[in-house]
């Protein structure tokens, strides 16, 4: 009988078995590899059809933007999509997972439109069970059987039920706007422009969103995603030729050490042994 | 009783970028003018250029609380210098006296990113370039703050003399003529502001030349 203990596969999850090693390395001086975040604004608000969704573009990595034009409104299903701010890796993936889930069951059950609590529901198991290490804090809004419906998800798995939200480093300054503006009832022209207004005071306003603005309109049995709705960040100046760069290496120093030594092939030599 | 280390900070940055490029006869120092403290913006209309005497002009980025009190020291030894000497400093005086300014400081540093631009005694351009301690170089170019690892590049390939290793050895002055390094500035500035978050709102560009100093202002991107 083997005294060895059966090798058990990881029950999935996070592995915290580096943790300890990259406390150490950290305290030798050695920095932690940046990820890309997205210092952002997105916003979501209902209005008198539906529900309207807004977002900026930009995505940093610490204080560098690596995507002036980034998509940060994922489609969860034909009715419901979901803005995501955090973790450009885990929005992304964390969406892209409920999506999927969201159509098989939507082939399991008949074909029905999904509903929005059943996107709140799976994103929020998901994220409590990482217990706040999957850093995605998301804006969830579409239009179900049962109505309009605007969600906000916090990375620990809380979330909240609200008629206008804001969430990312902008949401500050985008929640201002709908603060003094918002009111029941908007159309839906009033509603994107409020919308558009307050992604814009987060552009201008806080250092980690810019570039342009996304919006999605979703009303019952129809929507639209107006892509790059709003692009109030024009490149100021430009070249007149454009840069030639003709300037060449130059050559200091050649030196050429042959790797294998050359040989030289005599025809004849020994004849063989019989 | 858990022990906690300090974590109360006398500095903080506030961000920007700094340039300034020699010529034969001139010389353009240029800045941002968004001043902004974490991710938000304190103002956007800041200007980080200082003129320190008539043909001496820094720019500094950094920590500006640190940088309006470097620049009181400054005024205040050129003065006295004036009292003294009966003229006005020339730039590589100033570039020594802004050293030992800044080394005075040693263990608790200015945090200042300065960049010295100006025309020197026989009336070329000249540009300086420190650390927040106080080593300095005399330079055809230069760039810092918090954009400058995005500009620096950009300078070198258009602007950097072939290898010291070459001779006979060419001189670090750019032959670019002025309308040219004010063109490239501008475009260098609009590149880094798409890229850096602390750059942005408006760029101050001021050139030194036999005329005198001229000051320009350029919008850039807001967000």
């Amino acid at each position: 009988m083997s005294q060895a203990a059966v090798e058990v596969p990881p029950k999935g999850g996070f592995s915290f078995d580096l943790c300890r090693r990259n406390d150490m390395l950290s305290k030798k001086g050695v920095p932690l590899p940046s990820f890309r975040k997205t210092g952002t604004t997105i916003v979501g608000l209902i209005f008198q059809d539906g529900v309207i969704l807004g977002a900026d573009t930009r995505a940093t990595e610490g204080p560098i933007v690596c995507d002036k034009n980034c998509e940060k409104i994922h489609y969860m299903a034909p009715n419901i999509y979901c803005c995501g701010a955090g973790t450009a890796a885990d929005t992304e993936a964390v969406t892209e997972m409920v999506n999927s889930q969201l159509q098989l069951h939507r082939y399991h059950t008949g074909g029905r439109e999904s509903r929005v609590v059943t996107a709140l529901t799976l994103l929020k198991s998901h994220l409590f069970n990482y217990q706040g290490h999957v850093q995605a804090a998301l804006v969830l809004g579409g239009v179900d059987v049962t109505g309009p419906h605007l969600h906000t998800i916090y990375p620990h798995g809380s979330t909240d039920s609200l008629p206008f939200a804001t969430m990312g480093s902008g949401s500050l300054a985008a929640m201002a706007v709908f603060e003094s503006k918002y009111h029941e009832g908007l159309t839906r022209e009033e509603g994107i422009n409020l919308v558009c207004e307050a992604i814009c005071s987060g552009i201008f306003n806080d250092l980690g969103s810019g570039s342009n603005v996304d919006i999605c309109v979703i009303t019952k049995g129809h929507k639209e995603y107006l892509r790059n709705h709003h692009m109030p960040n024009p490149r100021t100046y430009f070249h007149s030729q454009g840069f030639s760069f003709p300037k060449k290496i130059e050559v200091l120093f050649t030196k050429v050490t042959p790797l294998k030594e050359m040989v030289g092939v005599i025809e004849g030599g020994d004849a063989m042994e019989e | 009783m858990t022990k906690q280390q300090a974590n109360w900070s006398p500095y903080d940055n506030n961000g920007g970028s700094c340039v300034a490029i020699a010529g034969a006869d001139y010389c353009v120092v240029a800045a941002d003018t968004r001043m902004s403290t974490g991710y938000s913006i304190l103002t956007r209309d800041y200007s980080k250029i200082c003129k320190l005497a008539d043909k001496c002009v820094m720019a500094s980025s950094g920590f500006q609380a640190d940088v309006k009190a470097l620049q009181k020291v400054l005024a205040a030894r050129h003065l006295i210098y004036q009292q003294q000497h009966n003229k006005q400093m020339s730039c590589p005086a100033m570039g020594q006296l802004l050293s030992n300014t800044l080394y005075y400081k040693r263990f608790f540093p200015y945090y200042s990113f300065n960049v010295l631009g100006g025309l020197d005694s026989e009336g070329k351009g000249c540009v300086f370039t420190y650390d927040a301690v106080g080593s300095y170089e005399r330079v055809g170019y230069s760039s810092q703050g918090s954009g400058s690892t995005l500009i620096m590049p950009f300078l070198d390939n258009q602007l950097k003399s072939p290898s010291p290793l070459l001779l006979p050895a060419l001189d670090a002055v750019t032959p670019l003529s002025e309308s040219e390094a004010v063109d490239l500035v501008k475009t260098v500035f609009a590149s880094a502001t798409e890229r850096d978050i602390y750059t942005g709102d408006k760029l101050e560009i001021v050139v030194l030349n036999a005329e005198g100093i001229r000051r320009e202002y350029i919008e850039l991107r807001k967000d």
